[in-house]
Order: C-alpha cells, then sequence, then structure tokens
C-alpha cells in the first residue's frame, strides 16, 4: 500500500480546469517530485492534499484512509506536514516558537490547561521546546532560535519553515517550491538537505520548478501539464520522454 | 383603514430607506476607491441638517442647504487630509478603528456646537400639515424630495462615473490603484474625491429628510451600521444595489414597528446585517467570489 | 517555570496594596472607589486583550458581554417572586436556597435569587451567548468581523435600552451586595471600600496570571500562529476555528464576570455599560497598550479608566478616547509603550510626501 494514492482528482475554477483526473502514488521512503510548467497545476494539487481544497472528484488516500475534503488541521494530525511556496512564517514570534508551533500535533495542552499551568504540561512544555531545537540544529538554525522569525533572510526563513514542518514528525512531507528564490550553492543545499530528511525516514512530495534540483535526488518523478499528468517514472525515463521534452521546450527542439 | 396604514408605514419606510440608500452609497463611493468602510460616513449626514438649519436662520433654504453640502464636502476633504492621506497600506483593523475614531469626534464637536437638541429644517414646500393625495394615501411632499433627491444622486453619480474623464478615473483608481497611478492618474486626490463626493451626498440627504426625521448630534452611528447594512445586502460596491437595500431596510424596519415595541427597531437592521454577514456576505446583488477576496 | 511571571503579578500586588495605603494615608480613601470600578473595566480590557491583541481578531463588542453579566445578575438578585411563592418550581428553588429572602427598599422582604445562583446564571448565559454568535461570527474576517460584533453589541444596548423589565434608559438598581466568602463582600458601602479594592484587583491579578500562563503555552502560540499567518497554523495542526472560538468565549466571560462584579459593588447597572462607546473604549486601551500586550493593556486601563472616572475629561471623555484612538493607531499602531520616538518622527517627515513605491 502507497503512503499516497490519488485517484483520478480534479479540480476547476469557474472556467479554468486546473487539475484534471491525476493520478499517482507515493511510496513510503521515496522522494517523489511533481513537476510542469507555471500553472500546471502542482500548487493546486498540493492545496488539494493538504485539505485547503476539496476535489471535484477523485480520491486522496493517506495510508489508505480518504483524506479528501478534510480540513488542514485534521490532515496534518494524521501525519502530513506542509511548507509553503511564498514562505508563511508567524510573524512576530521567534523562530523557534515558528517551530514549536509545528510541534502543535504532538502536545495536548488545552486552554484550561493552559491557563492554571498545570503541572503535566510542564514536561510537554519542555518535550516540545527540546525536540524543537533538536530539529533546528538537524538543519543548523540553532544560532536562529531567538531570531523573529520574519526578519531572517530569505534562506533563513525557508529553512525555518522546513524545521516547522518537521517537527510535527510527519510521515509525509509536502514541499512546495523549496528551492524558489534560491541561488545555486542554495539550491543545492536544499538538496542535500531533503535527502537527509528522507533518510531520517520521512516521505517527501516535492513540488519544483527547478528541474535540476528534483533530477538529483528523486526517486520518481510525475510530470504535470495543464493540469493532467504527462509522465510519472524515475528521474531517467522522465527526462526522455517525448512529451514532456515537448511541454518544456517547444515544439522545434524535440 | 388598514390599506391607508399599510401606505403610511409603506411611505415611512421608503423615506428613510432613502437616506440609508444614500448612505450606502456612499460607502461604496469610499470603498471602492480605497477599500475602506468609512465608519465616519453617518456624521456627515448629520453634518449637512445641522449646518443647514444654522445657516438657513439667515440665507433662503436653497443657499442654507447648498452651503451645508459645501460645508460636508470640504469637512470630508479635511477628514481624509489629516487622517487618512498618509497612511501606507493601513491593516483593515487599524482603518476601522480610525473611522469609527472621527465618527465620535465629529460626533462630539457637533455635540459643543450645536448641543443635544434636535433640530429640523423647515419642509420645502408647504409645512407639516400638507399632504398631497396619491391614489388615496396622503404623502407629504416631502417624501417626494426625498425620492427625487435619491433618484437625482443615483442619476448624477452614475452619469459622473460613466461618463465624465473624472468619474472614468476614480473607477480605474477603484479598479487597480498601482495601474491608475502609472496611467498618470493622481490617486490620492482620488481618494479625497471620493471622500469629498460622499461627504457630499451624505449631507444632502440629510438636509432633504431633516424636515420629517429631524437631526440631532448622535444620529450618525446608527446610521452608519444601517448604511453599511445596506452596502453589503447590496453587494458591497454595488451602488443600484445600495439603493434597493436602502428602500428593503427602510420597509422592513418600518413594517417592525406594526409587530414589535418601537423600542426594539435598531435591533431589526442588526439583526438583518447579521443574517446577510453569517448567510450570504456578497449580498443579494454582489459577486460571490469577489466578496470572499475582497475580505481580504 | 516561568517564574518572571509570578515574580511580575506579586509585583502589580504589592503596587496595589501600596497605592492603598497611600491613599488611605492621604485622605483621599474616595479614590479606592474609583480604582476598584478601573479594576473591573480593566478585566474585561484584560480578555479583550487575549482576543484581540493575542490571536489577532476584531471585537467591537466587548461591552455588550459585559453588559449581559451585569445585567443578568442585577436582574436575577433584583426579582420578587414573593407572590410566586405558592408555585411548585419557586418552592422548589426557594428550599433549595437558590432563592433567598433579602431587605427589599421599602422595609419588607423579597424573594430573589441568591447572588452565587445568579452568577452562575450570567456566566452561563454569556457562554452560551459567545458560543452561539461566535461559532457563525468569527468565520469572518476583517470589516465583517469588526461590523458583526459592533451588531451584537449593538443588539444587546437595544434590548436592554428598551426593555421595561430591564430598567429601559434608567437600567436596574437597588442591586444587593453580594458575599463571596464570609467577611469578603462586594458592595456598595463605604465600610466595604478597602475589602472592594482588594477583591476587584485580586480579579485583576488573577486573571493576569492566568492569561499570562496561557499565553506561554500551547494554546498561546496556537492564538499567536493564528494571528500570524491563519492558513499556515491551520496547516500545522491547529484547529482554528475553535481555537477562535475558545478564544472569544473566554474573552466575553472575563467582561461578563467583571461586570457582575461591578454591577454588586455599583449597586446597579445602565445600558450605557453596553454601548458602543464602551466597546470603543475597550479596544482603545488594547490599542494603546499595544496589541499583543497585557501588561501594556493593563497600564493603559489603569490610567485612562481611573483619570476618566475622577472626572479629569470632563465632557470631553468620549472624545478623549476617541483622540487617545486616532492617535495611537495613526501613530503607534503596535502601542504606545513600542514606539521608537527617533524613527517615529523620521517617518512622520517622510510621510509628507508620498514614499516609493506608494501610490
Amino acid at each position: 500500500m502507497a503512503l499516497l494514492e490519488l485517484g483520478g482528482v480534479s479540480k476547476r475554477f469557474g472556467g479554468v480546469q486546473a487539475v484534471k483526473d491525476v493520478s499517482f502514488r507515493v511510496e513510503k521512503g521515496t522522494i517523489k517530485a511533481v513537476i510542469g510548467p507555471n500553472g500546471a497545476g502542482k500548487t493546486t494539487l498540493f492545496d488539494l492534499v493538504s485539505g485547503f481544497l476539496a476535489p471535484d472528484s477523485g480520491d486522496i488516500l493517506f495510508r489508505g484512509e480518504p483524506i479528501q475534503g478534510r480540513p488542514p488541521h485534521e490532515v496534518a494530525a494524521r501525519g502530513l506536514s506542509r511548507t509553503f511556496q511564498h514562505i508563511r512564517l508567524f510573524s512576530r514570534m521567534t523562530a523557534l516558537e515558528n517551530v514549536m508551533v509545528g510541534r502543535h500535533v504532538k502536545s495536548r495542552a488545552g486552554f484550561l490547561s493552559g491557563m492554571l499551568h498545570l503541572p503535566w504540561t510542564w514536561r510537554e512544555e519542555r518535550e516540545v521546546r527540546e525536540r524543537s531545537l533538536e530539529v533546528m540544529e538537524f538543519l543548523g538554525l540553532s544560532a536562529l532560535s531567538g531570531a523573529e522569525a520574519t526578519s531572517l533572510s530569505y534562506g533563513q526563513q525557508r529553512a525555518v519553515e522546513l524545521a516547522r514542518a518537521l517537527a510535527s514528525e510527519p510521515e509525509l512531507l509536502l514541499l512546495d517550491e523549496p528551492a524558489a528564490g534560491l541561488n545555486m550553492r542554495e539550491t543545492a543545499e536544499v538538496a542535500r538537505l531533503i535527502a537527509r530528511v528522507r533518510d531520517r525516514g520521512v516521505t517527501v512530495l516535492v513540488v519544483e520548478h527547478d528541474v535540476s534540483l528534483v533530477m538529483g535526488i528523486s526517486d520518481e518523478i510525475a510530470v504535470l501539464s495543464y493540469g493532467r499528468k504527462i509522465a510519472d517514472a524515475d528521474p531517467r525515463s522522465v527526462q526522455k520522454d517525448p512529451e514532456v521534452v515537448r511541454v518544456y521546450l517547444g515544439d522545434e527542439d524535440a | 383603514m388598514l390599506v391607508e396604514l399599510f401606505f403610511q408605514y409603506l411611505v415611512a419606510g421608503l423615506t428613510y430607506g432613502t437616506i440609508y440608500a444614500v448612505v450606502g452609497i456612499g460607502f461604496n463611493i469610499i470603498y471602492n476607491t480605497t477599500g475602506i468602510i468609512n465608519f465616519a460616513q453617518g456624521e456627515f449626514v448629520m453634518l449637512g441638517g445641522m449646518t443647514a438649519v444654522t445657516l438657513s436662520r439667515f440665507l433662503p433654504l436653497p443657499a442654507a442647504i447648498g452651503g451645508a453640502v459645501l460645508a460636508a464636502m470640504a469637512a470630508g476633504a479635511l477628514i481624509e487630509v489629516t487622517f487618512i492621506r498618509w497612511l501606507s497600506r493601513p491593516s483593515v483593523l487599524r482603518m476601522i478603528i480610525i473611522t469609527i475614531g472621527i465618527s465620535i469626534l465629529v460626533r462630539e464637536g457637533a455635540l459643543l456646537a450645536w448641543g443635544e437638541g434636535v433640530r429640523s429644517l423647515p419642509y420645502f414646500t408647504g409645512d407639516e400639515m400638507t399632504s398631497l393625495s396619491v391614489r388615496g394615501v396622503h404623502v407629504s411632499p416631502q417624501v417626494l424630495w426625498a425620492l427625487a433627491t435619491c433618484l437625482a444622486v443615483v442619476l448624477v453619480l452614475g452619469a459622473f462615473f460613466r461618463f465624465t474623464l473624472l468619474g472614468r478615473e476614480m473607477r480605474a483608481c477603484a479598479s487597480n490603484r498601482v495601474a491608475a497611478s502609472l496611467c498618470g492618474i493622481p490617486t490620492r486626490n482620488m481618494v479625497t474625491l471620493s471622500f469629498v463626493l460622499s461627504a457630499g451626498i451624505g449631507a444632502l440627504a440629510g438636509c432633504v429628510v431633516s424636515p420629517i426625521t429631524y437631526t440631532q448630534y448622535g444620529m450618525g452611528a446608527g446610521l452608519a451600521i444601517k448604511g453599511f447594512t445596506v452596502a453589503i445586502l447590496g453587494g458591497l460596491g454595488n451602488s443600484p444595489g445600495a439603493v434597493a437595500g436602502g428602500f428593503i431596510l427602510g420597509v422592513l424596519e418600518s413594517f417592525s414597528i406594526w409587530v414589535m415595541p418601537t423600542a426594539y427597531k435598531d435591533a431589526i437592521s442588526i439583526s438583518l446585517l447579521l443574517a446577510i454577514l453569517f448567510l450570504r456576505p456578497s449580498g443579494l446583488f454582489g459577486d460571490r467570489e469577489a466578496a470572499r477576496l475582497k475580505e481580504h | 517555570m516561568g517564574r518572571a511571571r509570578y515574580a511580575q503579578v506579586a509585583i502589580l500586588v504589592g503596587v496595589a496594596v501600596a497605592l492603598q495605603l497611600l491613599a488611605q494615608a492621604g485622605g483621599k480613601g474616595f479614590y479606592l472607589t474609583q480604582l476598584t470600578m478601573t479594576a473591573y473595566y480593566t478585566a474585561a480590557a484584560l480578555g479583550l486583550c487575549l482576543f484581540m491583541g493575542y490571536a489577532g481578531q476584531i471585537s467591537l463588542g466587548q461591552a455588550g458581554f459585559f453588559a449581559v453579566g451585569g445585567y443578568t445578575s442585577a436582574y436575577l438578585t433584583t426579582l420578587d417572586l414573593t407572590a410566586r411563592r405558592g408555585e411548585a418550581l419557586v418552592g422548589l428553588l426557594a428550599r433549595a436556597q437558590v432563592l433567598v429572602a433579602r431587605p427589599d427598599p421599602y422595609g419588607g422582604e423579597a424573594l430573589s435569587v441568591h447572588p452565587w445562583a445568579a452568577f452562575a446564571c450570567a456566566v452561563a448565559l454569556t457562554l452560551a451567548l459567545a458560543y452561539a454568535v461566535g461559532v457563525p461570527v468569527l468565520r469572518l474576517k476583517g470589516h465583517y468581523l469588526a461590523m458583526a460584533t459592533l451588531g451584537v453589541g449593538t443588539i444587546v444596548y437595544s434590548v436592554v435600552l428598551g426593555t421595561q423589565r430591564f430598567g429601559a434608559a434608567d437600567g436596574l438598581s437597588g442591586v444587593p451586595p453580594f458575599r463571596l466568602l464570609p467577611g469578603v463582600t462586594v458592595g456598595g458601602s463605604a465600610a466595604l471600600r478597602v475589602q472592594n479594592y482588594y477583591v476587584a484587583w485580586g480579579l485583576v491579578a488573577v486573571s493576569m496570571l492566568l492569561f499570562l500562563n496561557l499565553v506561554h503555552s500551547r494554546v498561546g502560540r496556537a492564538l499567536r500562529a493564528i494571528h500570524g499567518a491563519e492558513d499556515a497554523a491551520s496547516a500545522m495542526g491547529v484547529h482554528t476555528a475553535r481555537v477562535k472560538l475558545h478564544a472569544f468565549a473566554l474573552s466575553a466571560t472575563m467582561a461578563a464576570v467583571a461586570g457582575v462584579l461591578l454591577t454588586h459593588f455599583n449597586g446597579g447597572i445602565g445600558p450605557s455599560e453596553s454601548s458602543i462607546m464602551k466597546s470603543v473604549r475597550y479596544v482603545a486601551i488594547v490599542a494603546v497598550g499595544g496589541m499583543g500586550s497585557l501588561w501594556g493593556t493593563l497600564a493603559a486601563s489603569a490610567v485612562l479608566n481611573f483619570l476618566s472616572l475622577r472626572g479629569t475629561f470632563g465632557t470631553l471623555d468620549d472624545a478623549v478616547f476617541a483622540a487617545v484612538l486616532i492617535l495611537v493607531m495613526l501613530f503607534a499602531p503596535d502601542g504606545i509603550l513600542a514606539v521608537d520616538v527617533r524613527s517615529a518622527l523620521q517617518a512622520l517627515s517622510r510621510r509628507a510626501r508620498p514614499s516609493k513605491g506608494e501610490v
């Protein structure tokens, strides 16, 4: 059973068919990439999987259970975490606090226990803090923990967002254009990071514009064009697929 | 007898409906140009009526009204230049709070200037006893003045926005501020103009209904809420919708007195507001998608 | 864990005690009455700070909840059910001590609801209202949310103003004192003045502690996350609708509790407690103190409310709050304490001309 399975997922917005009858699987412990030209429907797909949108038709199964149409917080509670194309860090909070929010699904303290500062919450808070620091250290961000998150550099913010997504110990991590806005050196660093994440046992589904990034690290690549899936195979085969070449380069030099 | 009563309530509802409609239109003009909900909108109505009453003591009525409208327009411009102009990308909350603060200041200023007393302009034609008989229903000519004014406002504004260069520039500004600015349109002045226009029509409405509904320093806040209700009911930004909304609210409110103690009249309009916000924030005639986007 | 918090609250208590002793010593015992009222308004403002400052929402209806609390307890404790003593339910409640006899203003005896029972009703009613209203209202954002909360507050105002049972324009009076514990009574007589001062500020101190705890906990982070980026918060597992709802209910309940106690202290309540102006004041106070700052709100509330109650602003009371609100929103949207004076002055000179990129 694949960790994530999409079956015939479609979504339209008014006159635009953003995603049309897309099916694919993501096997546990792998890195799968979804690529395609602008407007191919990649981010819409992410929004559908993570619960921000509900598909018009089709199923999305996570660990065999349907999650299509479930709200984002529920999807997160099941073990799925994501980052955003345009960084969405929490303003007015430090980097560490941002990451600690990532641990929300792994903790329980509510309004009453929070207000009364009950003893069992002390242990939980400590654990949340320690795990968050651990994740930040894994990504080399320890020095930034006290900084106000939105005051960091772009690359650092991306890393913090990744740390936040990892703090919940997800089974499946959705990365939405992790290399957007990064230079070549930073992109290579991101690639290395993603591989390390996979090595920790997290399955990764990454949407990316930068084809070189995904070629290097992905086990499988799915290619979208105008909402349809036109290829789904290992990197080598996808590279040679004539349809893919045509979509990316145009008809002249196929 | 019952039919007569029905029509009396209807006419009263339409009369109040004109003010609500005009306040709603005022909201829309400013909202369309700036995205701001101007809570001080109701105060322009009050200022118009009050200023006209004061001016009417030594000027003939038409001049007094004209003067009041001009004064309100000046006030609108002053408010915009003093408080709004220099905010850069303010948050929604900030703008709401600022305009609420402005409305309170204007109200307190009015209290200082005119006291707590209730004033009214004299009837434009005849007096309070005059009434025309329209198909057996007795209607004060003032009501007809009010309806005519409302119609005139809608038509003139419609023509202004459609056919004049300035009107088109304002629409461009409302549609896409950056693009308008790139086309050489002085967007900051367009914002001021939107306040001036809203203030002017508000003041005019305030003058024309003053003989019937009276004018008092504190009438602005209630009008603002009802004007907002009306603007939303018609679809925020949609002025003909606001007119329809205004009459609907006015009539609803009027008939509610029939079944409920007068004291709860305000609760009616607010319940309507809440109902719209919960069930259909895009209003009766608004665009659903646009409404969702505009919330942010 | 959180030792700084306890120290800060201890300082607050210390300041309160010092003020009380100073007032006594200086012969200005009557200041205590105003300080007591200030404390109750501060408690309501703290609740709002949690909702507006930390969760980043808008509520222009806080005064409505304050009034729901106050009016409920006022109404129930000034009822006279003596005439209905024969009825089964009334008899049962009387035997259960829910209804008690109290001396009425005319020298006789009235059968009213026990203040504790009335208090419980007030809180229950407020919670019910907050949750009922909150579910649809909190789905809204921006000016729709502001208007909806304003609408709720205005409905409360219209209802209390227009209903004879609630005293209409005169409000309710003759509210009996509330005996919290043996020896601790909330009421208006001069003999109880010092007691009441400590009860009121005690409420504030306890609230501060609870709220500070909350803000530094998992829920506090969730609230701030909602404020920072609501959809990202949702993606991280925060049930944003529910968290906002609970925060709203908490804020409302705080206002209601303050309303109940102030009503017993004053011996009555009037419709003006639920007016738009009062709601605007609460917002002004939270804004001045810095949206996300409990201590800032406390300081702002203490100062502004005390001055207002002492009559310092005279007839311009409302105007002063409005002016303060506007000034803070124009120049220091993050609150007065957060203002960096030099950069503010720089910003002022820059604002006179359109800056780069601004249209």
